[in-house]
């Protein structure tokens, strides 16, 4: 499976995702996740950038989630920071929220960082596979940016929780996001309808 | 209401809760905090479900309380201690009223070293981040403690930090 998946770019298929949306969130995981967010739809208040807690895109997603079941929410998490918070799909599992949606950008390296070879991509460690176990059944690769797109619509029209992972190549953002949390985060909650602005 | 004195601290912890709409409890287990999550387990005006990491359980807190709705993450000392960069980076850098409840190991009568040992990390790592925390020793002053550091905490967007010192609890003692 992960052999015949295409290596595909994060900001094209995070334009891609974001081309389909409307009121639903997205929380950007740490570095080139948020970056390739914000540059894609640095204007959409329903993006949360999150800065600095590698690892914590999904929970965050999740807790939005929770708070809000009536929104779809997307969390954008890199492979390397999914791997320092494994747990957490077995907690999204528990939970099944209806309305997640976890996808990952599976570059095998920290790329951020300089390119180090994550531990997953020396051992062949298949993340969706890891998903499956963990009890997450609708996950899968995206084989190509069609499939990506058709799995991003049925994530958006069916009943989750999914994970959708994607195999991406060493392209750097073409933008940086701003380092303000207190702006990201009062934006974001505007976008939730909590504050108003 | 009955009498503060006849009520168990497990019990005004719920009811501040109750009071204040935090309805979200996420929490890795702790034995003395067996009692305060069987009662938010119990009662379905909560959402309690327990996470693999501490961090999961203050990210999950964060994300919901930025969706609109209020939460608390339920620990012990050395769950607290795996948390410093998740509350600089995420409950502080953000502005986020993170409330979290750490049930305290390591002092008056431990018997693991480690929990002796982390537990010194724990209020120094809280006035470092300059984390408003309380330590609740005495059943009377309960309430009060934690309704208003909740108060506190969402007015003015900022993490706050219950201990439960053994003093209330009882703590965990060798057997
Ligand atoms: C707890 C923690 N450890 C290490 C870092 C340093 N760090 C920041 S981003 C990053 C790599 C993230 O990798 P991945 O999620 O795969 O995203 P990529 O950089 O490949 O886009 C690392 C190691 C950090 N910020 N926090």
């Amino acid at each position: 499976m992960l052999r015949n998946t295409r290596v595909m770019n994060r900001f094209d298929l995070t334009r891609r995702l974001v081309a389909k949306l409307k009121d639903e969130a997205v929380v950007g995981g740490i570095g080139f996740s948020n970056f390739d967010l914000w540059a894609s739809s640095a204007g959409r208040a329903e993006n949360f950038y999150m800065l600095g807690s590698m690892g914590l895109a999904v929970p965050i997603a999740l807790g939005v989630a929770i708070a809000q079941p009536r929104r779809k929410v997307f969390a954008l998490e890199g492979d390397g920071s999914l791997l320092m918070q494994l747990g957490c799909l077995a907690t999204v599992a528990a939970r099944a929220p209806r309305n997640l949606a976890i996808v990952v950008w599976d570059n095998g390296v920290y790329a951020i960082t300089g390119g180090q070879a994550t531990p997953a991509a020396q051992a062949g460690t298949d993340i969706v596979a890891v998903a499956r176990g963990a009890g997450i059944a609708q996950s899968a690769w995206a084989s190509d940016e069609a499939e990506f797109e058709a799995l991003a619509e049925q994530a958006l029209a069916g009943d989750g929780p999914w994970l959708i992972a994607a195999r991406i190549d060493a392209e750097r953002p073409a933008k940086q996001t701003p380092r303000d949390p207190v702006l990201h985060r009062q934006r974001f909650m505007q976008g939730m309808g909590v504050r108003e602005g | 209401m009955a009498d503060a004195t006849t009520r168990s601290w497990h019990g005004i912890v719920l009811d501040v809760l109750r009071r204040n709409e935090v309805r979200l409890v996420t929490y890795v287990p702790d034995n003395v905090l067996r009692p305060l999550i069987e009662g938010a387990h119990a009662d379905p005006f909560f959402t309690a479900f327990p996470t693999a990491r501490e961090e999961e359980a203050a990210g999950i807190v964060c994300g919901a309380w930025m969706a609109g709705m209020r939460g608390i993450v339920l620990m012990q000392t050395s769950g607290f201690a795996t948390l410093p960069n998740v509350l600089a980076s995420l409950a502080c850098a953000c502005q986020i009223p993170l409330l979290m409840m750490v049930s305290e190991r390591g002092t008056l009568g431990e018997f693991n070293l480690g929990q002796a040992l982390v537990c010194r990390t724990m209020r120094p790592v809280l006035d470092a981040l300059g984390v408003e925390h309380h330590t609740i020793t005495r059943l009377d002053e309960a309430e009060f403690i934690v309704d208003r550091t909740i108060r506190q905490a969402v007015g003015t967007q900022a993490p706050a930090c219950l201990i439960l010192s053994p003093l209330l609890t009882g703590g965990k003692v060798a057997s």
